[in-house]
């Protein structure tokens, strides 16, 4: 029974979070603050949702999957932001009109590509 | 050549667990079937795991290790926040930019596990690395200055020390 709320709570916490990631991609301004919000936040709120998940089921093959399944996401989700901000860099994605400063575009034509 | 056996070793231990993990150990096929996909891994791609000999200081770089994930931890909740009341706040208070900021870590695996880190720690986001120059070109959601020291000494210095100690 308390397992369960337990569990539970961590599911919903998951929830909320994966809310405020899709919010944000809704309304923040370009691909980069855009990835940003889907980074964080859909990474803690899947990471919630499997943790409570594991707690519900305790250390039986579907509890290992969904660790697993925590381990990748931590270790995939920040590369795969990595490599779509500097995809889009290099591809000529505009930044925001609020930007203040891109030392990235500043330093790119001492490289090839 | 002796490192790159003992690599290829500790990676077919570490998918065989995983498969193991995966599935159920009950049935014979599975295990057989892991058995021989963890031996093809281990050969493909089993010598990119470990690169250096051995170093000294094991109990210390594994306490370090664990304040690390600890403090990794409390970051990202931190980010959390951070973003949802960015995203929640009428006025959507940004002031983004692209800055860039200097590591004093060598080694690759410390550097992939710093940029991972500010990736998923508050409003930072990892763009691009510098490997030759040691420069690290970092989006931040809400930019302080455009001075590449106190850039450094903001985002990079909370992991920066503690990774030190646990890499090298």
């Amino acid at each position: 029974m308390i397992k369960e709320t337990i569990g539970m709570i961590f599911i919903y916490i998951g929830i909320g979070f994966d809310f405020f990631g899709v919010l944000g991609l809704v309304r923040l301004p370009d691909v980069y603050n855009r990835l940003q919000a889907a980074t964080k936040c859909v990474t803690f709120g899947s990471a919630g949702i499997m943790f409570g998940v594991f707690i519900l089921n305790g250390f039986n093959s579907f509890g290992f999957k969904a660790l697993l399944g925590i381990a990748f996401i931590f270790l995939t989700s920040p590369v795969a932001a990595h490599v779509i901000a500097r995809a889009a860099h290099r591809s000529g994605v505009p930044l925001a009109k609020q930007t203040v400063v891109d030392d990235y575009a500043k330093d790119n034509d001492l490289k090839d590509l | 050549m002796k490192i790159e056996m003992k690599s290829r070793i500790v990676v077919f231990v570490l998918a065989y667990l995983v498969w193991l993990a995966l599935t159920h150990i009950g049935d014979i096929q599975e295990v057989i079937a892991g058995f021989i996909i963890s031996i093809v891994v281990a050969l493909i791609a089993g010598k990119f795991f470990i690169t250096t000999k051995k170093q000294k200081g094991t109990v210390r770089r594994i306490i370090a290790a664990v304040i690390y994930i600890f403090k990794f931890l409390w970051e990202m909740i931190k980010a959390n926040f951070h973003v949802a009341y960015i995203v929640i706040h009428p006025m959507l208070p940004i002031k983004p930019g692209i800055v860039k900021i200097r590591t004093r870590l060598s080694k690759d695996s410390a550097i992939t596990i710093l940029t991972n880190s500010i990736t998923l720690t508050p409003g930072t986001l990892t763009v691009d690395l510098n490997p030759d120059k040691k420069e690290i070109y970092v989006h931040c959601i809400d930019v302080i200055s455009a001075d590449v020291e106190e850039n450094t000494r903001n985002i990079g210095n909370r992991f920066e020390s503690i990774l030190t100690e646990v890499f090298e």
